[in-house]
């Protein structure tokens, strides 16, 4: 199932805006990796990137190579659809369907595929909901909407939905920017547990998730406003948080900018 | 609170009386738009009042809503309005189904594909047109199309295809601006699935929106369905029942009333304003079947 | 941008290199694509077929169409018809409607908006709706049947005592019956309440909470406050509305013909006048359409009426065209 991602020299447009610069990284398989940096250094824009939801803004365009275990997936003959189904995302605010019920938001992603089989999706509900530690809370009210729950159950719910697919990736967006501090821990805890199964990488403003959680760490930054941002560095998380190699990197950790 | 001349404080009071003439000018702008709402609800209390009086005991028979007036002169009692409600339901029902997938499709091109394109605009501005065009000028348009060029005769057919001409531009408003309002980030959510674009607005953006959407639409066909000037223009008035809409004449309450108001006795104006009861009932009805439906496919969060 | 020796694609490139599309997403878009395209190129087709049809008419037509006042159109052979006096009526009357309905509806507006009370102003609002709902041949009846002879006292009274001047003189037809421009207006007035009071309401509702907390705050009255942000924040859109309104007006056709006296005479600029708006004329004479000449006629006066309507819509948008704070 994991697989491993190579980004090599990637720069990413919205229009004529160059917005990043030129980014090289590798994601191990079974691995989590933050991505952190101030707001506007393109973090976001890369994760987006990663599993193609980047081009759905009008405008928006990529140059260079995504690699999952290898095989592009900017070639021209892939299809976007088929890359976004193995890596799938979760979101900075929790966005469950509203017309649908908490079963349903879990299995949306097999169902629009065309899955019918009821007893599989069953199945898969009740696998994706206890692998996102939400089946004790929900399974009682599986057939209610899954906007009457809490922010954080949304959330645990939208990264059900995300998993239920079956991704090889994992990609999430500042998955607690709108949560309580219990609710980011359920999250934590969750995407520590998530790590034996996917490949995973988070963007996080918050720097000491990013040391709870993540493997690797890589720091994004821009030189000023207009300017692309660019990957400064990304190494094993211990050594970010303790010695990082540039400067800049150490600045920013240390909260002397950002 | 009551305040003796012995309590009051010494120093002046820390807040002011305003000026009496800002008083009384506040005072009379409360009065006048007051005044102008009441004006408003005047007419429609006395309007609905006139229509319940005039006509509201004819339609309390059985045979007002089963028979037609077939072989009835204008000095004869009897019969009922079921000739003209066929052809005002089945009028308004052809326009709708027409009418509604093209909006509705018009509607998703300007909103999740054309965007800015040049021809987003173009149709825009053919909505903008449309939805001001009178409806006398809708009909001679269809008239011009179906019964000069094409040479095809008047029928309630006819009338429905100019009565979509109406109902698109509604329709494509509200369903534009309802779909306006589904968040992006449900469409991400979709997307991020692997659902393809098509799917994602089949079965998230459109769902999201559709109580509003089928709130709309009834409105839209309670508004034209009472459309007179259509019906005058594309189709010829009957006093016999016709169920096929490709051929012959067709009555419809419109139509019924215009025919019955020149029979200028009393049962000719028993005719007409049971046929206006009827016709505000049947609006009623469908503003209420609205309501009802919006609130059972309303989004739920409970 | 900088240059990018490493690049091999032009940085100029807007697209990037082909996209795959399924299937259902290219049937899909097309079919949406389309729907867009069928109801401009209906619109185009269908203005076409109009002026097709009008141009013999006009050609064949023996008086001037712009200029003449007579209207003879149900010999084909001797066609003779011009569409001034039905324009004048039409304009005439839907101005007096609008100058009647336009006050009402601002203080309509105002009152849903700002007076009333925050529980009522949702069914109050929905109350003046219902205005709209009603079809217009039931506002004709009512017109003609109901209002008419109550208005006779007023008309009688207005007529000897202002009758002196071109509005109020004796018309061209009998005013004690009521089928008069006067009558046909305060109805079409009545028409237009919900149509302008709607869109103004939206726009006054849109008045920027910090403009009026300002207002309050400096101790002013409501009515101040309306007047410092309310109305000048809303006048473009009810201003619009207005023309919108206006646009209504010209067009509308049941009412009218079931009001108006049909007359031989012509329009003279009095509200106890009858005739006929270009709309009610055509209505009125649907059933002479059996002679494609003859319709040929109406059609011309058709195509007046939609430019009229036409040209009055568009000054309508151009009030609003742009203003973000609409939006």
């Amino acid at each position: 199932m994991a697989k491993r991602i190579d980004v090599k020299d990637l720069n990413l447009f919205y229009g004529k805006f160059h917005a990043v610069d030129g980014v090289t990284l590798s994601v191990p398989p079974r691995n989590v990796t933050a991505f952190i940096g101030p707001s506007g250094c393109g973090k976001s824009t890369v994760l987006r990137s990663l599993n193609r939801m980047h081009e759905v803004i009008p405008g928006a365009r990529a140059e260079g190579e995504v690699l999952l275990d290898g095989e592009d997936i900017y070639a021209s003959s892939v299809d976007p659809v088929s890359v976004r189904r193995t890596i799938g995302m979760v979101f900075q605010r929790p966005n469950p369907f509203p017309t649908m019920s908490i079963r349903d938001n879990v299995v949306a992603g097999l169902k629009l595929a065309g899955v019918r089989d009821k007893k599989k999706l069953d199945e898969v509900a009740e696998r994706a909901l206890r692998g996102a530690n939400l089946w004790a809370e929900v399974k009682d009210r599986l057939n209610k909407p899954g906007g009457g729950l809490s922010g954080g159950q949304q959330q645990r719910l939208c990264i059900a939905r995300a998993i239920a697919v079956q991704p090889d990736v994992l990609l999430m967006d500042e998955p607690c920017s709108a949560l309580d501090p219990i609710s980011t821990l359920a999250i934590e805890d969750l995407i520590t547990e998530l790590k034996k199964d996917y490949t995973i990488v988070i963007v996080t403003h918050n720097m000491q998730q990013a040391a709870r959680v993540s493997d690797q760490t890589a720091f994004f930054n821009l030189l000023g406003v207009g300017q692309p941002g660019r990957l400064i560095e990304i190494d094993d998380t211990e050594k970010i948080f303790s010695n990082p190699t540039e400067k800049a990197t150490e600045d920013y950790i240390s909260g002397r900018f950002g | 609170m009551t305040t003796t001349d012995l309590q009051r404080p010494a120093t002046a009071p820390a807040f002011q009386h305003i000026s009496s003439g800002r008083r009384a000018k506040n005072m009379t702008a409360t009065v006048l738009v007051s005044a102008a709402f009441v004006i408003a609800v005047a007419p429609l209390v006395w309007l609905l009042w006139t229509v319940l009086e005039k006509g509201f005991t004819h339609v309390l028979t059985a045979d007002w809503w089963q028979k037609s007036l077939a072989g009835l002169t204008g000095r004869q009692e009897g019969g009922g309005a079921y000739h003209a409600i066929y052809g005002t339901l089945v009028q308004g029902l052809i326009c709708a189904v027409i009418a509604v997938p093209i909006a509705i499709m018009v509607a998703i091109y300007l909103v999740e594909y054309g965007r800015d394109s040049k021809l987003a605009k173009w149709i825009t501005f053919t909505v903008d047109i449309l939805s001001g065009v009178p409806s006398i000028v809708a009909a001679l348009f269809i008239y011009a199309l179906w019964v000069t060029t094409l040479g095809l005769p008047r029928s309630a057919f006819a009338v429905s295809l100019s009565l979509v001409l109406l109902m698109i531009p509604v329709v494509v408003r509200t369903t534009e601006e309802l779909l306006k309002i589904v968040p992006d980030e449900l469409r991400e959510a979709s997307y991020a699935l692997g659902i393809p674009k098509w799917k994602t607005i089949v079965k998230i953006v459109v769902p999201t929106a559709l109580s509003g959407i089928i709130t709309g639409i009834m409105l839209a066909v309670a508004r034209v369905m009472g459309e007179t000037a259509p019906v005058l223009i594309l189709v010829g008035y009957t006093q016999f029942i016709n169920y096929d809409p490709f051929g012959g004449n067709m009555a419809s309450l419109p139509l019924f009333m215009n025919s019955e108001r020149l029979t200028t006795n009393e049962i000719g104006e028993a005719r007409v304003w049971g046929a206006a009861v009827t016709l505000i009932l049947i609006i009623t009805v469908i503003n209420l079947l609205a309501t009802v439906i919006s609130r059972l496919t309303a989004v739920k969060t409970k | 941008m900088e240059s990018r020796p490493h690049d091999p694609r032009p940085p100029s490139a807007d697209q990037p290199a082909k996209v795959i599309v399924r299937p259902g997403d290219r049937i899909f878009s097309g079919l949406a694509k389309s729907a867009g395209i069928l109801i401009v190129v209906m619109i185009a087709a269908i203005g076409v077929f109009l002026l097709a049809q009008a141009v013999p008419s006009l050609i064949a037509n023996k008086a001037n169409f712009l200029f003449s006042r007579e209207w003879v159109a149900g010999d084909p052979t001797n066609l003779s018809f011009g569409v001034l006096d039905l324009l004048l009526v039409t304009v005439f009357s839907s101005i007096f409607a609008l100058i009647i309905a336009m006050p009402i509806s601002l203080g309509i507006a105002l009152f849903l908006t700002q007076y009333a009370p925050r529980r009522l102003a949702r069914p109050f609002a929905y109350v003046i709706d219902l205005l709209a709902a009603v079809p217009s041949i039931i506002y004709g009846l009512w017109g003609a049947v109901v209002l008419a002879p109550t208005l006779e006292p007023v008309t009688g009274w207005l007529n000897s005592v202002f009758g002196w001047l071109f509005l109020f003189e004796t018309g061209n037809v009998d005013r004690s019956i009521g089928q008069t421009i006067f009558t046909a207006g305060i109805v079409l007035a009545v028409m237009l309440l919900p149509i302008i009071t709607a869109i103004s309401r939206e726009v006054f509702e849109r008045t920027p909470t910090m403009q009026i907390e300002g207002a309050l705050a400096l101790g002013a009255t409501r009515w101040e406050v309306v007047r410092t942000t309310v109305l000048p924040f809303g006048k473009a859109g009810y201003i619009s509305a207005s023309m919108l309104g206006l646009g209504r007006a010209l067009g509308e056709t049941i009412a009218v013909m079931i009001i108006l006296a049909t007359t031989s005479r012509t329009f003279g600029w009095s509200l106890f006048d009858g005739g006929d708006t270009i709309a009610s004329k055509i209505a009125r004479a649907a059933a002479e359409f059996n002679d494609p000449r003859s319709a040929g006629a109406y059609i011309a006066a058709g195509l007046v009426l939609f430019l009229l309507t036409f040209v009055v819509n568009a000054i309508a948008r151009s009030f609003i065209v742009g203003k973000k704070e609409y939006e």
